[in-house]
């Protein structure tokens, strides 16, 4: 990444102007209600359609009011990846906001305050006669939309047709009540507030913004999905919500659920009757569900579970993120019995990962996972739209009858048997939890066991042929190699780059599947490399440890981050210091 | 028409005298009746004795976990409503483990018919009370007898207003055969708690015991007032026959999505995938 530089003092406002190159990066905070939350879409939204990049993380807690939760906002002319930990400016709603990140500020840096507060006259201080500009605090968050997007230089077009749009169901009255305020906001910042300009709009446009949820819900609807089965859980409600908003145009039965076990019982029920079936849940609904999951493990029932991770455990952190379910998700439900896990690392990931998954799922049988996390879930992006004609057609069941009266669901001549759905012919399809034999009906024999035991462990192979290897990145043999999985590898790109930039021979793995591996995939890479790093936001280092049991290889250095918050480029870097010192 | 020998004869694992060969013969003419062949319909079930009879009679079968039974029938339902879906789960599966589900499952109101095999005891697990099992009972883990009051499903149903609430006995076997039918032809969730005695564990509620007890309702079922009345009878008296009945639309028939052809059957419009994506432009 090239460092950012501020050309002007803030100080200095006869210029008015503030360059920053490529990139700029903003924060805002302030309390929950105060609808910064639709601050940061609407602004997101319109650098967007502006034909600059976007990165929105949100910081929030777990409460609908008060407390304090901040927007780190990402601005640049290519595709930027991973959260900053410093900024140009700081969009402060409570006074408390100013506390907490001037320190974050990069040197300038500019911040917004309300003008009522009086603060000590501070370098970049920029105070917003909110109490003016918005007569009532309803309208605050527009007036700092206003403000943003006069200094920024972005068309007042870009947030009216959006505010028209937003509030359209609210009435006449709202909507030219925000017009009003947004223009008053804008003219206010033209004449008072410097120009902070953004990064020149280079790409092609036509890019989308959107979160790694919504896109996991593109990618299962893409997929075909019929049907839902959840129950509300942060961060992966909004997997249900999205497919909810769909429903009725899609021919989507999304069911929220009396509990998680019900939730993932009715997905395998409705994945029996041949509808594909996605489940969304976190820590600790998953929890719930592990009985289910080897339920579609011994009945041989696929199924999609979107597992969003949040801090535990118990109910930990709610609306913060982590990494810590990868074992949780992986030995999930008793006895033994082939699985996939996907671990999206990007916003392109989470949609193509999940359609993935669906045709996983139909072509092993059995439970296919989408391990994400908070951060993915809710960061909206800016993203290319994706590829839909390009999609490999998803796997059927056999939709065939053929010789109903020899059907046997569980034929044992391959290790994936034909998946007829109930009702389609004659064939009667018999799904059991018990050990059964081809029929599927319950047996005791112990010959019966093993052979079926192999078989559904047959599936491995199925699973082993479409594993993704991990993404190489960086300087052959290098001295250092970071390794990371899910979300971890967006940061561990950029420090690679960093790393290099600074002259350090480096490079990163990135794990997009964490199960099944293939060793051959990514061995020669661990053994030509100087030192070994982990990074990932748990505290002990359980990809590590996964890599250690499969394949002997121990990474012996660790950056793990628990904290709940997200890995980050500065975190990683600061954390390798001592690890570079001894190379 | 069709008779019992459709649906097979299968070896069980139920003790010589049970309740269950009788629900199992009951069912099979009660689908026999109505021309409904084995394909036509899904069993689903949870685990105990009697979640077993997805093996005894010819069925598209769904055996799941304990207690879970309704869950994945709702859903089969939801994604299939040309299917005829039965469920069919012990006292312990339904009203102890599963009892969550069962309460949700009377507010969704899927067009599914629940039969419970109620015999006041764990069969599978040999002798522990049940959700069911009276109060004062002596069962193997209660050796100073029940302390805890027994759940009373009807009466739970029929608070709830479930759409149709029925209580039978598998020794009055016309009885059973007509309930189940009625149960099945009802566009709703419908109870049916079968009362099918266990002859191994339970030495209390035997067939003499409901024989001597279980007497045909004379109530209007449509009065719901009447029918709390009713269903809350359990004792020297048990009630049976339709205690409830109260016609409203499924939740299969009102959902949009479940309209016209079963799921599975649909293409996905990757023109309208093409939309929703775009709306994030």
């Amino acid at each position: 990444m090239v460092e950012i530089h501020v050309a002007e003092s803030p100080r200095s406002w006869e210029t008015k102007e503030i360059f920053v190159h490529e990139e700029l990066h903003l924060i805002m905070g302030g309390e929950a209600g105060q609808g910064l939350d639709t601050v940061s879409g609407l602004l997101g939204k319109a650098v967007v359609r502006s034909g600059r990049h976007l990165l929105a993380a949100q910081h929030v807690m777990s409460r609908v009011r008060g407390g304090h939760n901040n927007f780190r906002v990402r601005i640049g002319s290519r595709p930027v990846q991973g959260p900053p930990d410093t900024f140009h400016l700081l969009a402060a709603m409570s006074r408390e906001s100013v506390e907490l990140h001037k320190d974050k500020l990069k040197s300038p840096g500019v911040i917004l305050a309300d003008a009522a507060w009086e603060l000590p006259d501070t370098p970049g201080l920029v105070a917003i006669p909110f109490a003016e500009l918005a007569a009532r605090p309803v309208f605050r968050g527009v007036a700092l939309l206003g403000v943003l997007g006069a200094m920024f230089g972005l068309e007042a077009s870009l947030f009216e047709e959006q505010l028209s749009e937003q509030f359209k169901a609210k009435g006449d009255e709202i909507v030219s009540s925000n017009l009003r305020v947004l223009a008053a906001a804008m003219k206010w910042a033209a004449d008072n507030a410097p120009r902070l300009p953004l990064p020149p709009a280079e790409g092609p446009g036509g890019l989308l913004t959107m979160d790694g949820n919504q896109a996991i819900v593109l990618g299962a609807l893409a997929a075909g999905v019929r049907f839902c089965g959840y129950y509300p859980m942060s961060p992966a409600t909004s997997i249900a919500e999205g497919l909810v908003h769909a429903a009725v145009e899609m021919g989507v039965v999304v069911e929220q659920a009396e509990d998680e076990i019900a939730a993932a019982n009715m997905a395998l029920g409705a994945s029996y009757a041949g509808a594909r079936s996605i489940v969304p849940t976190s820590g600790g609904g998953f929890a719930l569900m592990t009985e289910a999951v080897s339920l579609a493990g011994v009945s041989e029932t696929p199924v999609v579970f979107a597992v969003v991770q949040r801090p535990g455990p118990a109910t930990g952190l709610a609306t913060r993120t982590e990494q810590a379910d990868l074992e949780l998700v992986l030995y999930a439900g008793h006895g033994e019995f082939p699985r996939a896990i996907l671990a999206p690392a990007t916003l392109e990931d989470c949609f193509y990962l999940t359609h993935k998954a669906f045709d996983l799922a139909e072509k092993s049988q059995g439970p296919v996972f989408v391990l994400s996390d908070q951060y993915l879930a809710s960061a909206a992006r800016s993203v290319a739209p994706f590829d839909l004609d390009g999609l490999a057609p998803i796997t059927n069941p056999d939709l065939g009858d053929t010789d109903p009266g020899n059907y046997r669901r569980y034929n044992w001549d391959e290790p994936i048997s034909a998946r007829r759905i109930p009702g389609h012919g004659e064939s009667l399809v018999l799904a059991d939890s018990h050990e059964h034999d081809e029929v599927g009906h319950i047996i005791e024999d112990g010959g019966i066991r093993v052979r079926m035991q192999d078989k559904r462990q047959a599936k491995m192979a199925t699973l082993l042929a479409e594993v993704l290897p991990p993404e190489f990145s960086g300087d052959e043999e290098p001295d250092l190699l970071l390794v990371g999985w899910g979300s971890s590898c967006e940061v561990l790109r950029e420090v690679t780059a960093q790393l290099r930039d600074n002259g350090t021979r480096a490079a990163c793995l990135c794990f997009t599947q964490v199960w099944p591996l293939l060793p051959d995939t990514f061995m020669p890479r661990l053994e030509a490399a100087g030192t070994v790093v982990a990074v990932e936001g748990n505290s002990t280092a359980q990809f590590a440890g996964l890599l250690r049991k499969t394949t002997g290889f121990h990474i012996q250095d660790t950056v793990l981050r628990y904290d709940g918050r997200t890995l980050t480029t500065g975190f990683v870097m600061e954390r390798l210091r001592p690890i570079l010192e001894a190379l | 028409m069709n008779d019992t020998k459709t649906y097979g004869e299968f070896k069980t694992s139920w003790c010589p005298g049970c309740g269950n060969h009788d629900v199992l013969v009951a069912v099979k003419e009660a689908l026999a009746g109505q021309g409904i062949l084995p394909h036509q319909f899904v069993m689903v079930s949870g685990i105990g004795q009697a979640a077993k009879i997805v093996h005894y009679l010819k069925c598209n079968g769904f055996n799941g976990l304990h207690g879970r039974a309704l869950s994945p029938a709702q859903a089969v339902k939801l994604a299939n409503p040309e299917m005829t879906v039965l469920v069919e789960s012990g006292d312990g599966c339904t009203y102890g483990e599963g009892g969550n589900h069962f309460l949700a499952a009377i507010r969704r109101n899927v067009n599914i018919t629940l039969i419970v095999h109620d015999n006041q005891i764990y069969g599978l697990t040999k002798g522990q009370s049940s959700p069911t099992t009276m109060t004062g009972h002596v069962t193997k883990n209660n050796p100073l007898g029940v302390v805890d009051q027994p759940f009373n499903p009807v009466a739970v149903a029929v608070a709830m207003r479930a759409g149709f609430v029925a209580r039978t006995f598998s020794g009055f076997h016309e009885h059973a055969v007509k309930t189940i039918v009625e149960a099945m032809r009802y566009p709703g969730f419908a109870l049916v708690d079968l009362h099918s005695p266990c002859i191994s564990f339970n030495k209390l509620n035997t067939f003499a015991w409901y024989k001597a007890r279980c007497k045909e309702v004379s109530h209007d079922p449509g009065d719901w007032a009447a029918a709390m009345t009713v269903a809350s009878t359990f004792g020297e008296e048990i009630p049976i026959g339709v205690l409830f009945r109260e016609e409203r639309p499924s939740k299969d028939a009102q959902l949009p999505q479940c309209a016209g052809e079963a799921l599975y059957r649909k293409t996905v419009d990757m023109e309208a995938v093409k939309r929703h994506m775009l709306a994030y432009a």
